[in-house]
């Protein structure tokens, strides 16, 4: 067991996955020489050499094709788009191509590859790279879109994405990147598809992803502490597959249900799976579902306006509370 | 236009000489005898509805299909377009397989699940029609990546139109394709429209690829697409490079879609006289003439057009023939599990 930031895990991550196989290589901008823009993937390329850690020019289209093509072809390729917001100039990749060349081609054109990311607000960077794109990913059949929490997910999560034949949307969060967890020795291998329930409770289900899982943590423990509200939080870590058995046995045990988003509210992931809890276990809930999400705007760049659109601990706390209480 | 200096280089190739032989020259021949028949037959086909949805022809530009498949060797990869039907039976693909998937039969290629702009036949190492324009050539590069990777020798041939040469993603991978020294060729079809518009009208320069080459740093090569001898002396150029280690190729070939864009478009925004002048060059004339040349007979010629005629109508009865797909693939393959499960 070793105490590890979330940037080296995405390290050793990457490092474990390329150990165990040759055919995995890794590409992206400034990923090589540079070792990443979040310094995630130093020393990659000193251990694993120039023919699998190569550095790309500033080309979003070819790092995704190419991605592609060496997938199709027998190789595991890991693609890095440096910020998630990019995946609007590569999407045709993301949306045509990975996803859609299985079934078009009746299962003869396969696509075993991950793309990682950096996701998600906090760094003070503005709308274009601060950005929650799960939603753009989790849209598409074909897909797979996974995001983790902490360091031990992203080694497992990020073995599993490899190991998959499918193509994989694993987006890392910005600002978990210098954030620390412990980790245990030697190999780990996650299974997708697979939520964890963090905290058991049983007044409220708190369903959250990625940073807002450590926010909905601690607006559980205040709510415990101040109100004596005892909330379970269960982080959904892959959107595709989604684990609904684990929300669905959650909310069955508390009757009641929020998710925590950090995208902007129209047709963010809680919208499908408060639509699975209403379908589904309506009879169980005592009361309407609650989505808490970053507000319908492009993201402001100042720290002040930033700190407020995004769900923090005191607003997922208040507004359980509020909604328990009213 | 050419300049002078592209005519030459365009001619250089067409000289009489033996260095292909008879053989490989009975293939070329044939090869564009099966493209030009299926595609005629489709586009009767798509006349009688029985083609379905949509359909981009290759008539005219036989040469260009036949010229590189011929120059492939087993192994070889080919990334289309939408207009793919001919690169896709240039690599052997069974014309009722072709045309069973243009009429989105259970016969078809993907049984009706892609349709014709996305032909994919992975064991003759046709990887994929791709109807999102520029989307292959970084696809291509991918494939060509492996190859370099694992030392494979096989070589990755992307085929994309004039209209191409204006979008992004070619520019990337050109310029990703030469920093990496990648095993890719790439080959422009000009047939002179970028859809319904001519591409002159909204391209910088004359030569939409070879007049982009040295962007790249590769040589400005433009050759005579219509002389199917001219395309495969290039196209072997161009395989012994890439085979070499020596990097990706860009080849503009100059030809003409003697058919409409897509389904039965009548093309009426060609200038008068335009279409016949290049009937003058069709391609299977020109190679129909060089057989003769090389002495080869009459009657062979007319066996080999006899032969494919009847496989293409085997091939028609079959398909008319063919069941629709069945409805239990509607969901099948989506993930590699072989379903389309995204929820426990």
């Amino acid at each position: 067991m070793a105490e590890l930031t979330y940037r080296d895990a995405v390290i050793r991550g990457i490092a474990q996955e390329m150990s165990r196989d040759p055919d995995v290589v890794f590409l992206g901008e400034d990923v090589a020489k540079a070792g990443g823009v979040f310094k995630a993937t130093v020393g990659l390329y000193e251990q694993f050499g120039p023919l699998r850690v190569r550095d790309t020019p500033i080309s979003e289209q070819a790092i995704l094709g190419a991605a592609m093509g060496a997938a199709m072809t027998g190789l595991k390729p890991i693609a890095e788009i440096m910020f998630s917001d990019f995946f609007a100039v590569c999407f045709d990749y993301i949306a045509n191509e990975f996803p859609k060349s299985r079934y078009m081609s009746n299962g003869q054109v396969k696509c075993p590859l991950v793309v990682r990311t950096g996701n998600g607000a906090g760094s003070r960077f503005g709308a274009q790279h601060s950005q929650s794109v799960e939603n753009w990913c989790m849209m598409i059949p074909g897909l797979k879109v996974v995001a983790p929490s902490n360091p031990r997910d992203v080694i497992g999560l990020l073995a599993a994405s490899v190991r998959d034949p499918d193509p994989v949307i694993f987006l890392e969060h910005k600002s978990l990147y210098p954030t620390k967890g412990e980790v245990p020795d030697g190999e780990i291998v996650d299974t997708l598809g697979t939520a964890k329930v963090l905290r058991s409770g049983k007044d409220a289900t708190i369903c959250a992803l990625a940073l807002m899982v450590p926010r909905a943590l601690e607006a559980a423990e205040k709510l415990k502490a101040k109100h004596g509200i005892d909330c379970e939080v269960v982080d959904v870590r892959s959107l595709v597959p989604l684990d609904t058995q684990t929300i669905l046995g959650s909310v069955a045990r508390t009757h009641r249900l929020f998710t925590v988003e950090e995208n902007p509210r129209l047709c963010g992931w809680g919208a499908e799976i408060v639509s699975i809890v209403a379908d589904e276990a309506f009879y169980d809930l005592d009361g309407p579902p609650v989505r808490i999400t970053t507000p319908h705007i492009p993201l402001p760049a100042a720290d002040i306006l930033e700190d407020i659109v995004l769900p923090t601990p005191d607003r997922i706390a208040e507004t359980v509370r509020r909604s328990l209480q009213s | 236009m050419a300049t002078a200096k592209d005519r030459a280089q365009a001619k250089a190739g067409s000289g009489l000489n033996d260095d292909i032989g008879e053989q490989k020259r009975l293939e070329l021949y044939r090869t564009q005898v099966v493209l030009r028949e299926a595609e005629q037959r489709a586009y009767d086909l798509f006349l009688q509805n029985l083609v379905k949805g949509t359909s981009h022809l290759s008539l005219g530009q036989e040469a260009v299909a036949a010229g590189f498949a011929g120059a492939m060797k087993p192994g070889d990869l080919s990334f289309c377009t939408y207009r793919g039907h001919a690169h896709t039976l240039a690599r052997g693909v069974p014309v009722e397989k072709v045309l069973g998937e243009l009429m989105q039969r259970d016969n078809g290629l993907m049984r009706g699940k892609g349709g014709s702009m996305h032909l994919t036949s992975v064991d003759h190492g046709v990887m994929g029609s791709y109807a999102i324009i520029g989307a292959h050539l970084p696809i291509a590069c991918g494939a060509a990546w492996r190859a370099q990777y694992k030392g494979d020798k096989d070589v990755s041939v992307c085929f994309f139109g004039d209209g191409t040469t204006n979008i992004g993603a070619f520019h990337e991978a050109l310029n990703f394709a030469a920093v990496w020294k990648l095993p890719v060729i790439f080959v422009c079809e000009n047939n002179l429209y970028m859809e319904y518009t001519p591409i002159g009208d909204v391209t910088a320069v004359p030569q939409p690829a070879a007049d982009r080459a040295s962007a790249y740093g590769l040589e400005r090569i433009l050759i005579d697409g219509n002389d199917a001898d001219v395309v495969y002396r290039a196209a072997q150029i161009a395989f012994d490079k890439a085979r070499a280690g020596e990097g990706p190729s860009l080849i503009e070939c100059l030809t003409y879609r003697q058919s409409g864009h897509s389904r039965a478009d009548p093309a009426k925004y060609r200038p008068e006289g335009e279409l016949d002048r290049w009937k003058l060059r069709d391609p299977i004339k020109i190679y129909r003439e060089r057989l003769l040349q090389f002495g080869v007979a009459e009657r062979v010629i007319a066996d080999i057009d006899a032969q494919v005629r009847k496989v293409v109508d085997d091939a028609t009865e079959a398909c008319k023939a063919a069941p629709p797909p069945p409805l239990d693939i509607i969901a099948t393959d989506v993930y590699a599990d072989g379903g389309w499960a995204w929820r426990n």
